[in-house]
């Protein structure tokens, strides 16, 4: 039978401190007051002054209330029972379910031996071209989506939850709107996903110290999963909010803050958690999605700075766009070397001329002349923002590709657009690959338009043959080819 | 073991513990924290009165006040000797292979495991004889250890003048055997192995002197070699926002770096990078040698998620097996990635010190702890006439990509070379994004400076005039002005830019680089006719386009020349008679 303490010392926020011996850091406790039970975590012990940071808040607490020591650090059950529950930031359920109590295992555990990890290099398609083609997805990768409040990062990370490949997917909310919450359930559900997800929710109106726990709960349990071969996708929204309640217990301990007031140990915190990304060797993975929104679309903020130093690239969601500039894949070029030979070039060359665009667009903006550059520029930026940038988009890689050589064909002539002469004979698009004059451009586009709808038919079959291999596609777009010239 | 000291834990405050001890304490001792079976290493860090303060290299979870500590009386030391080379070790010199053998996917807390392997066999040549008189630093002789001749020599720490008394024959030994023994003026006699310690924190110094550093150190990237080179003992920092390439421009210098052996300290970084070069460097051989590129490389990884107190140690682990090797001869070359989370880990422990706080919650001693690191690089004289080198490069991760703090600045200001990346060249996809503008070396390259200094001014011009343009528009621009622009944008696409995916183009040697470069300077300083600005892009167009493939052909082939001579064509066309 463990001790119980009574007399609590000071409550100064949600910390509290009892003088208690045997006590051991990060130890779980009990507290009990008039309104129920909250779990609280020990940690600083000086001597036997030991400070607790309690989970529900330090509001009604009273000064003669129980703390009763548990004796062991937090745990969280893991079973395939939890597959479709739902759970709140204490790891108790928040559906009408049973709590579950078998299995028990330590959350925030030693870290993965860098020895023993793999180089990841399966890519997950996501069907959206922004992702695909420019910045690839790769399974273990961790990932923040940088946004500010009001811009579609939820509705993203459940179009991604749901299309994505993988086996499970545990969804970790912090400070979440209910709405919010309740969106994600509902998609989800009708998605079909729900009996193949876990909820770890926490939303706003709970205490904000609740929210610390949301991404180890999430992760210890992901790492189990990976550890019996599933490929794990964790989505953590919005780890801002963590960063929050971080420096709120921070600065209620009397630390000195770095900058902004968010503690010295942000950037190692932060990083303890987004490092369990992984791809075990010979078992599953767990690859990590967060959204972190950036106060005042401040990028230099102290939460976006430190995370996009730990994880490999990052979205910018800007204007319900996947912004080309600063997103990044750090892991694209383990897997877009295989996806087909002219992957990288249409990366790279397309942003190219996008950046050269937007230097064209502001030119224009304030009132200079336009050279026929300019407006082969401008007429390119158009129609990559309609063609790959809108979100709503929703097409293979390989069609992304061809769709991004007619682009360039549509505006530019080739020695133009800086690609090499190999795959400019390869890829370019229509027999004239020398056409110099705009006229020649303009009837190439009258082409295009007859063509529409053949291209159209074939998109659709392109659709519904799954798992398409390279050769298909090449296969169609000389089909593609070769109607082209009967037609002449 | 009676006389072991020990003492009593009375606050643990995240990974800073505090140890009420009785007798005395050495400052920086290693001290154990004895919890069950476990073992955890920490470091004395303050003392007042009776009680010192350490930092524990792993995670505090489970500790107790009463928990005992063991004071060893030692400094954080690393294990030298042969069977370094290709390891790859944590911040604390465990091996990973070999813990991940013992324990799985998991990294287990208090597990310390030999660094090096005792009981492997090494082919000893003795080089001194009886009676030779020796200093710290004097071979005994030699094991071969990958392509290297692993000089065994006396420990750094035997001051004064010793006297072989005797020497093991030609033969195969292990680390546990006495290699020979020395006696002193005093005649005590000494017995020598093949391995010893050094504590980290202290340089070693068993060199005649330190020479200023003048043989450039060839990294293969044009835009280094070229316009901001570094030499070899000479220190450089490559300061960038996140995602302009900081680690991938390491990665490839770690490959193709005109050095003996590299030794890359990823500090407080991603698990995902280190594991890149750990899984591919086996396979890759070296351009040198065409040996596996692992037998030249030493990977100390302490990652980002791995207890932030061995962080702090990992670079000065990596510094001192660097000057080791120096201490053979052999130039050697450190790249830590990132300086800055080392700088946040001193940052999160004077925190918990309570020390008072300088800019940006920094200690005031970071500045001071940053220039003796990078202070330790060099090109020194070894006591044989031979000499050796250490290159430190390190990476800045400024907070916002603002050089305008604290670590970057402190760093600025010891440095022979600055790389600074920027985030509008890698938004461009320009690789490498050294911005040519603002960086800046002391170090002489490869190309003679004053053409290089010339190519920089069209590049400056260049740089002006689009700055111009953007204001007044391109139909304000003069011609003239405008094809500085144009050469700008040339000189920039086609030398300063490389492609890191293309197995020609990523690795540019310096015959060839010298050569490209005084194309390029010449079709620079040649005086273009055009009617009209479209005329003048359309030409640079086409001329890039043409310097582009050639660049991706590899030296010495047919279409090499082949594509020079179109080049020349294409340029004579437009030439002002």
């Amino acid at each position: 039978m463990r001790k119980v303490y009574n007399k609590i010392l000071s409550i100064v926020g949600n910390v509290i401190s009892v003088r208690a011996e045997g006590v051991s850091n990060e130890e779980l406790a009990e507290v009990s007051t008039r309104r129920g039970t909250s779990l609280a975590k020990v940690i600083k012990i000086d001597n036997d002054l030991v400070s607790l940071q309690v989970f529900a808040g330090s509001r009604g607490i009273s000064t003669d209330d129980e703390v009763r020591f548990l004796g062991s650090p937090m745990k969280v059950s893991f079973s395939d029972n939890m597959l479709g529950r739902i759970f709140n930031g204490s790891g108790e359920p928040r559906d009408n379910g049973p709590a579950l109590n078998e299995n028990l295992i330590e959350i925030a555990g030693p870290s993965v031996n860098p020895s023993k990890r793999i180089i990841p290099n399966r890519m997950i398609r996501t069907n959206i071209p922004m992702i695909d083609v420019f910045n690839s997805l790769v399974v273990s990768q961790k990932l923040p989506i940088f946004s500010v409040s009001g811009e579609p990062y939820n509705e993203l990370l459940a179009r991604i939850a749901l299309q994505a490949e993988v086996d499970m997917i545990i969804l970790g909310g912090i400070g979440l709107k209910f709405d919010e919450y309740m969106y994600f359930r509902d998609e989800l559900e009708k998605g079909g996903a729900l009996s193949r997800s876990i909820f770890f929710m926490h939303t706003a109106s709970d205490p904000v110290v609740e929210g610390l726990m949301v991404p180890d709960l999430c992760l210890a349990v992901a790492e189990q999963f990976a550890l019996k071969g599933k490929d794990v996708l964790v989505l953590l929204t919005d780890m801002t909010n963590f960063a929050d309640a971080m420096k709120e217990i921070a600065i209620t301990m009397e630390q000195v803050p770095s900058n902004r007031g968010y503690p010295g140990d942000l950037y190692t915190q932060l990083a303890s958690r987004y490092e369990k990304a992984v791809d075990f060797e010979g078992a599953g993975s767990v690859t990590i999605l967060a959204a972190t929104t950036m106060p005042g679309d401040d990028v230099t903020h102290p939460v976006p700075d430190n995370t996009g130093y730990i994880t490999e690239g990052q979205f910018y969601l800007r204007n319900g766009r996947i912004e080309p500039f600063g997103s990044l894949s750090r892991l694209k070029q383990q897997v877009n070397k295989d996806t087909r030979d002219d992957h990288r070039a249409i990366m790279d060359g397309m942003i190219q001329l996008y950046a050269q665009y937007l230097e064209t667009e502001e030119k224009r903006s304030m009132g200079f002349r336009m050279s026929d550059w300019d407006k082969k520029l401008l007429k390119y930026g158009g129609l990559f923002e309609k063609e790959m940038m809108d979100l709503s988009v929703n097409i293979s890689l390989e069609d992304s590709l061809n769709n991004g050589w007619d682009i360039l064909s549509q505006c530019f002539n080739p020695d133009e657009t800086g690609f090499r002469s190999g795959l400019i004979e390869k890829y370019w698009p229509g027999e004239k690959k020398t056409k110099v004059k705009k006229a020649d451009q303009e009837i190439s586009k009258e082409e295009k338009k007859e063509e529409k709808p053949l291209e159209k038919e074939e998109t659709n079959k392109d659709e519904k043959t799954t798992n398409k291999t390279k050769s298909v596609v090449k296969k169609s777009k000389n089909k593609k080819e070769v109607s082209k010239s009967s037609k002449k | 073991m009676a006389d072991k000291k020990i003492g009593h834990i009375t606050a643990i405050n995240g990974n800073m513990i505090e140890v009420a001890f009785k007798d005395s304490v050495i400052q920086n001792e290693v001290g154990y924290v004895l919890i069950g079976n476990e073992r955890l290493k920490s470091e004395v860090i303050k003392i007042t009165n009776n009680t010192a303060y350490l930092q524990v290299y792993e995670i505090t979870k489970g500790l107790k006040v009463g928990d005992k500590v063991e004071f060893t009386g030692e400094l954080l030391s690393v294990t030298l000797g042969p069977g370094i080379l290709s390891q790859v070790y944590d911040g604390l010199q465990n091996p990973l292979p070999a813990l991940a053998e013992a324990h799985g996917f998991f990294l287990p807390r208090g597990v310390v495991l030999d660094p090096i392997d005792e009981k492997k066999k090494w082919h000893f040549t003795p080089t001194a004889k009886v009676g030779d008189t020796l200093y710290r630093g004097s071979p005994l002789g030699w094991v071969p250890e990958g392509i290297f001749q692993h000089k065994i020599m006396v420990p750094f720490d035997l001051n004064g003048e010793y006297t072989l008394v005797s020497v093991v024959k030609e033969g195969d030994y292990d680390l546990t055997e006495t290699m020979g023994v020395i006696k002193d003026p005093k005649g005590e006699e000494i017995k020598l192995t093949m391995s010893f310690e050094w504590p980290v924190k202290i340089p070693i110094t068993a060199y005649n002197k330190k020479m200023v550093p003048s043989e450039p150190m060839v990294t293969k990237v044009r835009i280094v070699d070229t316009f901001f080179p570094v030499c070899k003992g000479g220190t450089y920092c490559i300061p960038g926002p996140f995602g302009a390439g900081k680690t991938v421009l390491q990665q490839l210098t770690s490959r193709y770096a005109d050095v003996d052996i590299v030794i890359l300290a990823a500090c407080g970084e991603r698990a995902g990078e280190v594991v890149e070069t750990l899984r591919e460097f086996p396979e890759l051989s070296d351009p040198k040698t065409g040996r596996s590129l692992m037998e030249r490389t030493i990977i100390i990884c302490n990652t980002s998620s791995m207890p932030v107190a061995a962080r702090e140690a990992s670079v000065y682990t990596a510094t001192t097996l660097g000057e080791y090797y120096r201490q053979m001869g052999l130039d050697v070359l450190i790249l830590a990635d990132s300086t800055s989370r080392w700088a946040q880990a001193m940052r999160e422990l004077s925190g918990r010190l309570e020390e008072i706080p300088g800019e940006e919650a920094f200690p005031a001693y970071l500045e001071s702890r940053i220039a003796e690191f990078y202070e330790r690089a060099g090109y020194v004289e070894l006591p044989d006439g031979s000499h050796g080198s250490m290159t430190i490069g390190g990476t800045v991760s400024p907070a916002g990509g603002n050089f305008e703090e604290p670590v970057t600045q402190a760093t600025l200001k010891v440095v022979g070379a600055f790389h600074g990346l920027s985030r509008a060249r890698s938004d461009a996809r320009k690789f490498p994004a050294i911005d040519p503008i603002d960086s800046w070396t002391k170090y002489k390259g490869i190309i003679p400076a004053e053409k290089v200094r010339e190519a920089h001014n069209i590049l400056r011009r260049g740089d002006e005039v689009h700055q111009m343009m953007m204001v007044v528009g391109e139909e304000g621009t003069s011609v003239d002005d405008f094809i500085y622009y144009l050469k700008g944008e040339y000189l920039d696409t086609v030398y300063l830019q490389q492609n890191g995916f293309d197995a020609v183009d990523a690795v540019s040697d310096p015959e060839r680089q010298e050569f490209i470069f005084n194309k390029i300077h010449t079709i620079l300083y040649t005086d273009f006719h055009f009617e009209a600005k479209p005329d003048a892009r359309q030409f640079f167009n086409e001329l890039r386009q043409l310097t582009l493939d050639w660049n991706y052909i590899q030296m010495g082939a047919d279409e090499f020349v082949a594509q020079e001579k179109k080049i020349d064509a294409h340029i004579q066309a437009k030439t002002k008679a």
